[in-house]
C-alpha cells in the first residue's frame, strides 16, 4: 500500500513540472508587452527608458529558459510575483479568496451528495417507475442547464419574488443557499443517473442472488452488499468533479457576488493582472491534481480489490 | 417486457426526431436570420426600451430598444456557429495527433500520453478561462481557448479507438499486403472509428455551446454590441427585478439547445451501438 502512494506521488512530479511549464508559457501568450501593461496599471507613461527598466526589473530582458528557472525557483519558494494593480504578493491575496471558495465548493458537494444519493438508490431501485422516469427527465435537463441561467433563476425566485434568502454577497449561512444550490444541481443531475446505472448493474449480480437466496433481508442487501459496490465509481467521480465545482465557482460567484477566488480571477483578467491569473491557474491545476491523487489512493482503501491486484 | 423496450426505443426516437428537427430549426432560423429577423438587432431606439411583448417587438424590447427576437435570432448565427468550428478545429487537430499518436505507437505515442497527462491536470473551463485571460477577450481568443482545451481529450479518445482498430483482423491482412500506413489509416482505420467520433462531437456540442455562452456571460466572450445569448443573458440581469423576461428568454434558449443536442447525441450513441443499447434494455 505504502509503496503505492509512494509511487502515484512520484508519478506527479513531471506531471506538476508540466504544469509549472504551461502555466509559465501562458504569460508569454500575452499580445502585448506585459512591462508595458504593468506599466499603464501604474499609471505611468510606457516611455522606451521606462518600458526597459520594468522589463530588466520584471527579469522579461533574459533569455527565456533563464526566466522560467527563476520564475519556477520562487514559485517553489511560494513566490507568485507582486499583483500588477494592489502590488502586494499575489499567492497572499488569492489566499485570502480561497476559504470563500472553499466553503462554496464543501457546501455544493454535500448538497450534491445528499441529492444524487438518495435520488439514485431509488431511481435504481423503482426503475421504470414513474420516480425514475421524472428523475431521469430531471436529470437531463439539470445536464442541460447552463449553470449561470439557473443561477438567476434561482435568485430571482427565492431572493427577489418571495424574498426568502438574500440577493447576493456573503454573511450568514443564508448566502450560501443559493449559490452552492446553483453549483449543486448540475452535477446533482449527473451523479443520480451514475449512481442509478451503477446500482442496476450490481443488482443484476450473483452476489445479489446469493444473498437473496440465503434469505438476507432486501435493506441489507441493498445497504451492504449492493450500495458499497454502486459507490466504487460514484466515489471516483465525486473526486473528479470537485475541479469541475471549483471551475464552474468562477461562474456562480460572479452571478452572486461571492467573493472567491474565481470571481477575483476575473476580476484580475479585466484589469490584465497577468501575475494573479498566473497563479490562479497555478493553484488550481494542483488542488486539482492533488484532488485526484487523493480520490486514486482512497479508491483503494475502499476496494481491497485494488489493494491486492496492485501489490 | 418487449412491449415496455419497444415502447421506449420509440419514445428515445421521437426525441432523437424532436431534437434533431429543433437543431435543424435552428441552423435554418441561424442562416435566414436577416430575412427573418423582424429588425435590425443591433438598432439601438431609447423611445422603445424594456417594452412589453407587442405586435412590433414579439418578446419586447431590451435596455437599449433593440428587439429581443432579432437579437435571439441574430445570436443562433454567434452560438451555433462558434460551437460548430470550435468542434471542426478540435477532431481535426485530435484526428491527426490521436491517429498519429495510436497507430505509430513507440516514442511518439510515449510523448503524448505524457503532454495529455500534463493538460488533463487543469480543470477544463480554468484554462479556457486563463487561456482567454492572457489573449485578452473576444469571442475568437474563446474559440482558441475551448480548442486548445478540448483537443487533448478526443485526442486521447482517438488514439485509444485507433489501438482496438489497428489490432483487427483486416488491418492486420491491409498490412501484409504491404499495404502503406497512410492508407491503411485512411482506408480501414478511419472509416471504423468515424461513427463513434461524431457520437461524440454530438454529445460535447451542448457543452461546448454552454461553455461559450458561459465566458460571453462573464464578458469574455462576445463583446458588445453583437448578439449572442450568454452576453444577453449578462445584459439581462441587470434588469431581474424589473424586467425578469429579458433574462428568461435567452436562457431557455440556450436550455433548448444543449439539451436537443444531448437528447441526440445520446440517441445516436444508441442507434450506432446496439449492442450498448441491448446492454442498457437488460439492465
Amino acid at each position: 500500500m505504502k509503496g503505492y502512494i509512494v509511487k502515484r506521488v512520484l508519478n506527479l512530479i513531471p506531471v506538476l513540472l508540466g504544469v509549472s511549464v504551461i502555466t509559465f508559457v501562458l504569460i508569454h501568450m500575452v499580445p502585448c508587452d506585459p512591462a508595458e501593461v504593468y506599466l499603464r496599471l501604474s499609471q505611468v507613461p510606457p516611455t522606451d527608458e521606462a518600458v526597459a527598466s520594468i522589463r530588466k526589473e520584471l527579469g522579461l530582458d533574459r533569455p527565456l529558459y533563464v526566466q522560467y528557472f527563476d520564475w519556477l525557483w520562487k514559485v517553489l519558494h511560494l513566490d507568485f510575483g507582486k499583483s500588477f494593480v494592489t502590488k502586494k504578493p499575489v499567492l497572499a491575496e488569492i489566499l485570502s479568496y480561497l476559504p470563500a471558495t472553499i466553503e462554496l465548493t464543501v457546501c455544493s458537494m454535500v448538497i450534491m451528495i445528499l441529492i444524487s444519493v438518495p435520488t439514485g438508490i431509488l431511481a435504481a431501485l423503482y426503475k421504470d417507475s414513474l420516480f425514475d422516469q421524472f428523475s431521469r427527465v430531471l436529470a437531463f435537463v439539470g445536464a442541460s442547464m447552463p449553470s449561470f441561467w439557473l443561477g438567476l433563476l434561482l435568485m430571482y425566485f427565492f431572493a427577489l419574488k418571495f424574498d426568502l434568502l438574500p440577493v447576493m454577497g456573503k454573511g450568514t449561512y443564508l448566502h450560501l443557499i443559493l449559490p452552492s444550490l446553483t453549483l449543486a444541481l448540475g452535477h446533482a443531475a449527473t451523479y443520480t443517473r451514475l449512481l442509478r446505472a451503477s446500482m442496476l448493474e450490481n443488482l443484476s449480480r450473483e452476489f445479489v442472488l446469493y444473498a437473496r437466496a440465503r434469505g438476507l433481508k432486501e435493506r441489507l442487501i441493498i445497504g451492504k452488499h449492493v450500495l458499497k459496490n454502486a459507490m466504487l465509481p460514484v466515489v471516483t467521480a465525486f473526486g473528479m468533479s470537485l475541479g469541475h465545482m471549483l471551475a464552474g465557482a468562477v461562474i456562480v460567484e460572479n452571478i452572486f457576488a461571492w467573493p472567491g477566488v474565481g470571481r477575483f480571477a476575473v476580476f484580475s483578467i479585466f484589469s490584465r493582472d497577468y501575475p494573479v491569473i498566473q497563479c490562479y491557474v497555478c493553484l488550481m491545476a494542483v488542488i486539482f491534481v492533488l484532488c485526484n491523487l487523493l480520490v486514486d489512493i482512497s479508491y483503494s482503501f475502499l476496494d481491497p480489490r485494488i489493494k491486492i491486484g496492485r501489490e | 417486457m418487449f412491449i415496455q423496450n419497444l415502447r421506449r426505443n420509440l419514445f428515445q426516437r421521437k426525441l432523437a426526431i424532436i431534437s434533431a428537427t429543433t437543431i435543424m430549426f435552428l441552423i435554418v432560423t441561424g442562416i435566414l436570420a436577416p430575412v427573418i429577423a423582424p429588425h435590425d438587432p443591433n438598432l439601438v431606439n431609447l423611445e422603445h426600451k424594456l417594452r412589453a411583448p407587442c405586435k412590433d417587438f414579439p418578446l419586447g424590447t431590451d435596455h437599449l430598444g433593440r428587439c429581443i427576437l432579432s437579437r435571439l435570432i441574430y445570436g443562433t448565427r454567434i452560438s451555433l456557429s462558434t460551437a460548430f468550428m470550435v468542434m471542426t478545429l478540435t477532431i481535426a487537430i485530435s484526428l491527426v495527433i490521436g491517429t498519429c499518436s495510436g497507430y505509430l505507437g513507440g516514442m511518439v505515442d510515449n510523448l503524448f500520453m505524457r503532454i495529455c497527462d500534463i493538460l488533463l491536470a487543469f480543470p477544463n473551463l480554468i484554462l479556457a478561462l486563463a487561456i482567454v485571460g492572457m489573449l485578452g477577450p473576444s469571442l475568437v481568443n474563446v474559440m482558441i481557448a475551448m480548442v486548445a482545451v478540448q483537443w487533448v481529450w478526443y485526442a486521447r479518445i482517438i488514439r485509444g479507438m485507433v489501438l482496438s482498430v489497428k489490432e483487427s483482423n483486416f488491418v492486420l491482412a491491409a498490412r501484409v499486403c504491404c499495404t502503406s500506413g497512410p492508407l491503411i489509416v485512411v482506408r480501414h482505420i478511419l472509416p471504423n472509428i468515424i461513427s463513434q467520433i461524431i457520437v461524440l462531437a454530438t454529445l460535447d456540442m451542448g457543452w461546448i455551446i454552454l461553455n461559450i455562452s458561459g465566458l460571453s456571460f462573464l464578458g469574455l466572450g462576445v463583446q458588445p454590441p453583437t448578439p449572442e445569448w450568454g452576453a444577453m443573458l449578462n445584459d439581462g440581469r441587470q434588469f431581474i427585478r424589473s424586467n425578469p423576461s429579458l433574462m428568461i428568454y435567452p436562457g431557455l434558449v440556450i436550455l433548448v439547445v444543449v439539451l436537443s443536442f444531448n437528447l441526440l447525441g445520446d440517441a445516436l450513441r444508441d442507434a450506432l451501438d446496439p449492442k450498448d443499447a441491448i446492454r442498457g434494455e437488460l439492465k
